[in-house]
């Protein structure tokens, strides 16, 4: 379910502060941040903010479609592992030793 | 021969049911529709006058996005998502569940037919002339 209009979308204040002295001064720099669970806005556009994901940061470019979406979106947290050609390529050096 | 939006509707079906054979209109909009066209929802396809069909039509054309536009729509969106590379567009992407169900089990709607679990033959066995690449590998070893 949504969250209610009525409170508006959540951003960390301190995150959007940051973002907005760096519209203000026209710098772009990349901003770490924890804050996964903050709303995209509009301000953030063409920034690059590397997102923790529990181990590392990745970096992401923020694009005009992004807005309204987490920023955890994009940075995920779980590593994909797939059955078939990886399994093989991890198979194959071990058969031979 | 009643045709709305490059859908044949079924002659002998009730006008509700028959309404639900174009993408994108289910029973609650079906009966909606016609309510709206003050078409008696038991009423067949085949009994409709053309100016009942008429009416029907002008309100899906109106109102609904359906087939073509309406799948257009849907991929539209599911494209957005898989470009921004968001989580929900690497669901999408893999084709797994994309709403968080579990995968341990089950899923099978997303990821299609089961693949099966592939059974490892004993090197001795595959040695002989199956593969080459596999004979090579014990040699190797030894």
């Amino acid at each position: 379910m949504g969250r209610s209009l009525k409170k508006g979308p959540f951003i960390d204040e301190k995150l959007y502060e940051r973002i907005e002295e760096l519209n203000r001064s026209r710098q772009k720099k990349v901003l770490k941040t924890w804050s996964r669970r903050s709303t995209i806005a509009p301000e953030f556009v063409g920034h690059t903010l590397a997102v923790h994901n529990g181990k590392k940061f990745i970096p992401v470019y923020v694009t005009e479609n992004m807005v309204g979406h987490r920023l955890g979106e994009f940075a995920l947290t779980r590593t994909f592992k797939a059955h078939g050609q990886a399994e093989k390529a991890a198979a194959s050096p071990t058969g031979k030793t | 021969m009643a045709r709305v939006a490059g859908v044949d509707l079924p002659r002998e079906k009730r006008g509700e049911i028959a309404v639900t054979y174009i993408y994108g209109i289910g029973k609650p909009t079906a009966i909606n529709i016609l309510k709206k066209a003050n078409i008696d929802g038991n009423k067949r396809v085949k009994a409709w006058t053309d100016e009942e069909t008429a009416r029907v039509r002008e309100i899906i054309e109106r109102e609904l996005k359906v087939e073509g536009d309406l799948r257009r729509e849907i991929s539209m969106n599911v494209k957005r998502l898989m470009d921004i590379g968001s989580y929900r567009g690497i669901r999408h992407r893999r084709g797994l569940p994309v709403r968080g169900q579990r995968t341990h089990t089950n899923a099978r709607t997303r990821k299609g037919k089961t693949r099966g679990v592939m059974v490892k033959k004993k090197p001795v066995a595959a040695a002989a002339p199956a593969a080459p690449a596999a004979a090579a590998a014990p040699k190797a070893g030894a």
